[in-house]
């Protein structure tokens, strides 16, 4: 199968990419990083540029690094790969490789970026809700210059982020953290290759048995990842007990705006927002950021 | 790398890329829809690299990319430019299989075919970065390569074989 015809630039800087974005008056421009959402899209037919600009000479997006006072510094071009084998990463957060590690399969983890996962604003995608709970932010580049912003705002519907469309997502930061653990549960069909039916982020700041602080981020049950904010409140001051964290669960199950699809009913799907709740927030109180 | 193109006399865009694919370097003039797998397909008439699902599922295209099992079904040919790419027919060094190969005929790990070109890729990258894998990181391994015939448990002995580990016979 060939795709349609559409017009091809590599540029060489995030200015140069910019300068694309706006330099083709009427036309459908779109950003290709990995290409595991695109291309497919182009199959369907669903999606059919006339532009299309390569963010692939961009090697300053392939950076992952430790900046003191700001944290660790994700370029938005690494593959989902690239995060399960960052030394710097791992050595942190490896509550966040890990969720790198539970998508899609292997080839597609080497060419599918977290840019591109954040970007496609897929409801299902693993990473945005481990990265909401570390209270992640994200720089959008573009002719007027540079805003931050925590990647919780970015997110407007399914497939549809805040971005303008001269805009380009070049960094994902995660601050140095107060929490003291964090952890994402994904539910899939499968092992590989499956979108998840539920995912369950959670992140707690525990001293002393109690929790002092605690976010909680639900995946594939609304049309944005959601926070389950009264759970989240609901758990602060308590000491860490079995029946405080199920109750935790039995509460974030009633913030979940799940759908009944071809992969699960709503029912089942809020059931598994109460148990994976219960367990991630175990998981990341008692194993802290290695899960 | 910058994009060099010329117009052709129908008015489309026809891109220089530059390609290394088994160790010779080829040069063409594509067409930006091109993507890798049409250009090892339909302009070095390497048809060994096999197109499936044609959305990332199946993993039947899949080549080694600058040492990376990718689905050449979903990358530009455009943005493989300037690199090194493995496919099937570069896995035998001369006219002798590579020892993968010898263990998926030796085992039975070859069916309908379907998934052989891209289940034998995925395993010589895998070898290549794990000479000794666990059958756990052999499925993991092949998890993005679906095999039609369901032949999975012949796929994963031949690869145990190929790593030079005992087989196991508890299946």
């Amino acid at each position: 199968m060939y795709l349609p015809d559409f017009d091809y630039y590599a540029p060489e800087s995030v200015e140069e990419a910019c300068k694309y974005l706006t330099s083709f008056d009427g036309k459908l421009v779109k950003l290709v990083n990995g290409g595991t959402d695109v291309i497919p899209k182009m199959k369907h037919g669903t999606l059919t540029p006339d532009v299309i600009v390569s963010l692939r000479n961009l090697t300053s997006l392939k950076k992952i690094e430790y900046v003191k006072g700001k944290g660790i510094v994700i370029g938005a071009g690494n593959t989902h790969n690239d995060l399960v084998f960052s030394e710097v990463l791992n050595g942190k957060y490896n509550s966040v490789s890990n969720a790198a590690s539970t998508m899609a399969a292997n080839q597609v983890r080497h060419a599918g970026t977290i840019g591109g996962n954040i970007i496609s604003a897929v409801p299902s995608a693993d990473l945005p809700p481990i990265l909401i709970v570390l209270n992640a932010t994200v720089k959008f580049v573009g002719p007027q210059g540079e805003r931050v912003l925590p990647i919780e705002e970015v997110f407007a519907g399914p497939s549809k982020t805040v971005i303008a469309p001269d805009e380009i997502l070049t960094e994902i930061v995660i601050p140095d953290q107060k929490m003291t653990g964090s952890k994402y549960y994904k539910f899939a069909l499968r092992k590989a290759g499956a979108l998840a039916v539920v995912g369950v982020a959670a992140a707690v700041e525990v001293e002393g048995g109690v929790i002092k602080d605690a976010r909680i981020s639900l995946g594939a049950v609304g049309p944005t990842p959601l926070r389950a904010k009264k759970a989240e409140e609901f758990l602060k001051g308590k000491k860490v007990s079995e029946e405080v964290l199920a109750e935790a669960g039995e509460i974030a199950k009633t913030e979940a705006k799940p759908i009944s699809d071809f992969r699960a009913s709503a029912d089942y799907r809020a059931d598994l927002v109460r148990i994976y709740t219960k367990r991630a927030l175990k998981y990341a109180i008692e194993n802290g950021h290695n899960g | 790398m910058s994009t060099n193109f010329i117009i052709d006399k129908n008015g489309m865009k026809r891109y220089l890329v530059t390609i290394k694919v088994n160790g010779t370097e080829y040069t063409k003039l594509i067409k930006a829809n091109c993507l890798l797998s049409n250009f090892l397909r339909d302009e070095l008439e390497l048809t060994g690299t096999k197109k499936g699902c044609e959305i990332g599922d199946c993993g039947s295209c899949t080549v080694i990319l600058n040492g990376k099992p990718i689905n050449s079904c979903l990358i530009l040919a455009l943005d493989a430019d300037g690199a090194e790419v493995m496919t099937v027919e570069g896995l035998a060094a001369s006219n002798e299989l590579d020892i993968i190969q010898k263990k998926f005929l030796e085992y039975g790990a070859i069916q309908c075919g379907y998934c052989s070109a891209g289940m034998l890729m995925s395993a010589k990258a895998l070898l290549t970065k794990n000479p000794k894998p666990t059958e756990d990181e052999i499925r993991a391994g092949i998890s993005g390569n679906l095999c039609r015939c369901t032949g999975y448990i012949n796929i994963i002995k031949a690869i145990t074989a190929a790593s030079g580990q005992e087989v196991s016979d508890s299946h």
